[in-house]
């Protein structure tokens, strides 16, 4: 087998002519000869490889970044947030010395490609995110978005997803605490696979990617570097350099999850003792990326010999080593004097940990192989000078069509038996159904600290076992109403985590989030980005929640179809005390139940409109932050003061859904009595926002309205926990067991 | 005084440290063992702990039991040490030969996580005594690999010697043959069960129940009255 001599800075220099194959990587002509332009000759092969990744979508935000800065510039004043957007993930103090670091981000493409795989190394990226910080990881969370139910394919897809999600983080030993189950035939060939991760320190614990102090070791540890994930590298490295290779290893990584635990173990250990400089997780881009980020964040520069990196496959070319996206690995900058200590830590966990360069008082990232240089660049511009794109975005021609198509002149039900039918309908519909089927996959339990998880509104994890505080989780986005209204529709999706993290009693702090969108290149799906990121910016500034970090996951599309837009939003919230949380079920026959909040005709992009007449069309439920805001403070102060022992937010599916749930969770029905001004249609299926039905002991009822009056929060009665089924009075009854069938078997019967 | 707890932990253990805290919630002095160290630094009681030890990679349990720990373990349960094995320490109990039988894949192929109802049938282990024969309790079950199998000849021994200790009610998660749950050894020190006393010690966390304290108080009971 011959080879191709080494393509060396200096070999790079002496033959400037040579093609490269910039376009097959993904890089555009003028990206390309921007590389030159910095370099001042042509890249290596090595080069290319690091700046064509680092320079993609889906690294260097090009498409994104003009919008994205909005979640900076509209940033309302926290006191809460440690740090922003930028790191790995966002900081937040929860008080009592505590921390909270929390992330949300996709592996869209590769669940669709390889389930179980995709979806578990999805959930083992967002994890050393969190690690890579100095938090211990405390919890996760997925909110998943499929196919049509019974589309043949969802069945593939989703056992798998969920498979992948539980095989890796049920072996990780993180309680799998909420997220969200959603069916669309919109996401057909396009899944949303979102993973969330909540991790815990203390102040003094918070570590950056930064690699500071000349001299400074940078220990690669965790998995050998394999083939795995190469992608485009394969293409530069088989087909460039060494035609009698074989090429095409699997893109998508293979996970191990075993491995990944003995990293998180190690690494806070490796914390404990305050060893670590600087540190960085290795996930897209793999090494590339990690040296890039760590020497541009830091002082000066850094030099690395890649012969040093421990290998699963010996035959890797130096371009495949930097690109490769191996899993399990991370990179730590540590001072010479603490590098044996380190060693040692990283042995006591049989963690393979080798010294593979160091950090300079240059200014350059230089990578040598076989004691030649094959990188010399500045790393700022591969990891922070990449392109930006101002995408052209115009308002679809379909969307005044759209919301001139008004879900509220749908045929509603005529008669109680009609009512009856759709409600019944309705709690068995794939989205509303129960998805105890998939979230049983998931431990809640491990760590022994879970307070509250799924189907709860929010998370719930104690984080101090002597006070007693606890921090909550949210996800929500619902991509009908991001059709209907982008920038409404994140805005829904903001208000809706937000309310659900204040109905269990948790004050929301700060926000995380997941932009699942179509091609930026369909300035129609541009504007929809655009919309949704301008209507998230507004709203948080409004809330008072800033964004600490989050994802942008593009290309959802299959040819001209693109997802709907789908922003996925996780509120962050704290509570003093965990023992004051609220569940969603019924706690005691007897207790009162009050609906809070403005109920209006609002249908555009309902569970009811999907479910009964599969239709969207119209406009979304109208936003009122201020009401989100009154909405939330009140269900916090009844949880801390006793005045509610139930609670649970409305949203798709309206007030029945969620009476349903209620009473199912907590094995009591509820007689219910439509108030006056309202039809019952309405009253049971209106998604009208900012509200929550409570269920309010009686000894606390004066206590509780009195200071919903004062407050200026709508507060009505509407009935009554009791009996063995839901009781609309005047309309119908539908016994618990009769719903419980109903909600709990759809799941089972597509996908078991 | 107190009793002194240890707790193995495995690569890949995942709730030693809330064994820990069951065992501190019940009154005894938890102590940490390691899975290199022979040492069992001469506590009264050892618990092996749930988790994926070594990933389960080869099968639940089997490489773990080859730990230098275990050498000590195995001949100290021999010798009276009580013993309890929550899930995958269960399942080393069984690589080890501690229990008898061995643990197959849940029979619907998926992990489980539920909140599990089982009935106590013995209360004359060294794990049980705080419970009463015939109690019912719910605590919670996840597991992969949690189907009990056994040949014929050896479940008929176990129920003739009262060696069956815990049996799921009402549904039988993964496949497990008479539905058993947990098992004890001849002397009744060694216990192996399948879900998790140690999430059901406190009233807010988890499903909200204690049904799983009795484990750690009739241990405590036994070693302080002893």
């Amino acid at each position: 087998m011959s080879r191709t001599p080494l393509d060396t800075v200096e070999h790079a220099a002496a033959t400037p002519d040579v093609a490269l194959p910039w376009a097959e990587l993904g890089l555009k002509k003028d990206e390309y000869e921007r590389v030159v332009e910095i370099l001042g000759r042509r890249p290596t092969g090595a080069e290319l490889a690091m700046y064509s990744v680092m320079w993609s979508e889906h690294c260097s935000y090009k498409s994104s970044k003009v919008h994205l800065r909005q979640f900076g510039e509209k940033a309302p004043e926290s006191d809460a947030l440690l740090v922003g957007i930028g790191e790995n993930a966002g900081v937040v103090d929860v008080g009592q010395g505590y921390a909270v670091t929390f992330k949300v981000e996709s592996h869209n493409h590769p669940s669709y490609v390889e389930p179980y795989q995709g979806a578990a190394t999805g959930v083992g990226g967002i994890v050393r995110d969190i690690i890579a910080m100095g938090a211990r990881p405390v919890a996760v969370v997925d909110p998943l978005r499929f196919g049509a139910a019974d589309h043949p394919d969802t069945k593939r897809v989703l056992p798998g997803v969920v498979a992948g999600i539980g095989g890796y983080g049920n072996c990780l030993g993180l309680p799998n605490i909420g997220g969200e189950v959603v069916f669309d035939p919109c996401y057909q060939g396009n899944p949303l696979v979102n993973a969330g991760c909540i991790g815990v320190m203390r102040h003094e614990d918070i570590h950056l990617a930064k690699a500071s102090g000349a001299g400074n070791k940078v220990i690669l540890y965790g998995a050998r570097t394999g083939g795995d994930g190469i992608g485009g590298a394969s293409i530069l490295a088989s087909e460039t350099f060494d035609d009698a290779k074989p090429s095409k290893r699997p893109a998508v990584q293979v996970g191990d999850p075993f491995q990944e635990k003995l990293l998180i173990e190690c690494t806070l250990e490796a914390f404990r003792e305050k060893l670590v400089v600087g540190i960085q997780d290795l996930g897209a881009a793999g090494l590339s990326c990690a040296t890039s980020e760590l020497a541009s964040n830091g002082s000066g520069g850094m030099t690395v010999v890649l012969d040093d990196v421990p290998l699963r496959d010996s035959t890797l070319s130096p371009e495949e080593i930097l690109m490769s996206e191996s899993q399990e690995r991370m990179c730590a900058v540590v001072e010479p004097g603490k590098v044996d200590r380190f060693l040692e830590i990283c042995e006591k966990w049989d963690v393979i940990a080798t010294v593979i360069g160091e950090v300079t008082d240059g200014d350059r990232l230089e990578i040598f192989w076989h004691g030649e240089k094959i990188v010399d660049v500045d790393p700022r511009t591969v990891a922070h000078e990449g392109p930006t794109y101002e995408r052209p975005y115009a308002r679809p021609s379909w969307q005044d069509a759209l919301q001139a198509d008004d879900a509220g002149k749908l045929p509603r039900p005529e008669t109680s038996q009609e009512l009856k039918d759709q409600v019944l309908k309705l709690v068995a519909s794939p989205n509303q159904a129960s998805k105890k089927w998939i979230t049983s996959q998931y431990d809640h339990f491990v760590q022994g600290n879970t307070v509250l998880a799924q189907p709860e509104d929010s998370g719930m994890i104690r984080i101090d076992e002597e006070t007693g505080l606890g921090v909550a989780i949210a996800t929500d986005g619902n991509g009908r109403y991001a059709k209907l209204d982008p920038y409404k529709g994140a805005q829904l999706a903001l208000a809706e985590a937000y309310r659900n993290v204040a109905t269990t009693g948790a004050k929301p702090l700060a926000v995380s989030d997941c932009l699942n969108f179509g091609s930026p290149e369909d300035p129609a799906v541009m504007w929809q980005f655009a919309e949704a990121v301008r209507g998230l910016a507004d709203a948080c500034q409004q809330l008072g929640t800033p964004v600490t970090g989050g994802n942008v996951s593009l290309y959802n599309q299959t040819g001209e179809a693109a997802i709907h837009p789908t922003p996925v939003v996780a509120v962050l919230g704290v509570i003093d005390d965990v023992a004051r949380r609220t569940p969603v079920g019924f706690q005691e026959e007897g207790q009162l139940l009050y609906l809070l909040g403005d109920t209006r005709e609002e249908f555009g992009g309902s569970a009811w409109s999907q479910v009964v007449h599969d239709h969207l069309g119209g406009l979304p439920p109208e936003v009122d932050l201020e009401r989100e805001r009154l909405l939330a403070e009140i269900l916090i102060s009844a949880s801390r003061d006793g005045m509610i022992d139930s609670a649970h937010d409305l949203s798709d599916g309206g007030l029945v859904q969620a009476v349903v749930e209620s009473a199912l969770l907590g094995g009591k029905g509820a007689r219910l009595v439509v108030p006056d001004g309202l039809d019952a249609f309405t009253f049971l299926f209106s998604e009208s926002a900012g509200r929550a039905i409570v269920a309010v002991p009686r000894s606390e009822e004066v206590r509780f309205n009195d200071m919903c009056g004062a407050r200026g929060l709508p507060a009505t009665r509407i009935g009554v926990v009791d009996g063995d089924a839901v009781d609309v009075q005047g309309e119908f009854a539908l016994s618990l067991q009769e719903l419980r069938e109903a909600h709990e078997a759809t799941i089972p019967a597509l996908l078991a | 005084m107190t009793a002194r707890i240890g707790v193995v932990t495995f690569p890949g253990s995942l709730d030693d440290r809330d064994t820990q805290r069951a065992i501190r919630l019940a009154g005894a002095e938890p102590v940490a063992l390691w899975h290199k160290d022979k040492d069992l630094k001469q506590v009264d009681a050892v618990v092996l702990p749930g988790g994926f030890s070594y990933g389960d990679y080869l099968r639940a349990g089997a490489i773990s039991r080859f730990s230098p720990v275990m050498e000590t373990v195995i001949e100290q349960a021999k010798a009276g040490l009580p013993v309890l094995g929550i899930c995958n320490g269960f399942q080393v109990l069984t690589e080890a030969h501690l229990l008898p039988g061995a643990m197959l894949g849940n029979n619907h192929l998926h992990f489980i996580c539920r909140d599990q109802k089982l009935r106590v049938e013995h209360a004359d282990t060294a794990w049980t005594s705080d419970y009463t024969a015939g109690q019912e309790i719910r605590i919670p079950l996840k597991n992969m690999d949690g189907r009990y199998v056994a040949d014929s000849y050896t479940l008929d021994q176990l129920e003739a010697e009262g060696r069956v200790v815990f049996r799921y009610l009402d549904f039988n998660p993964n496949g497990s043959l008479r539905d058993i749950a947990g098992i004890t050894n001849e002397a009744g020190n060694v216990v192996g069960l399948m879900p998790h006393p140690e999430h059901a010690v406190e009233p807010l966390i988890g499903t909200g129940r204690t049904d799983g304290l009795p484990f750690f108080t009739s241990i405590l009971k036994k070693l302080v009255n002893a």
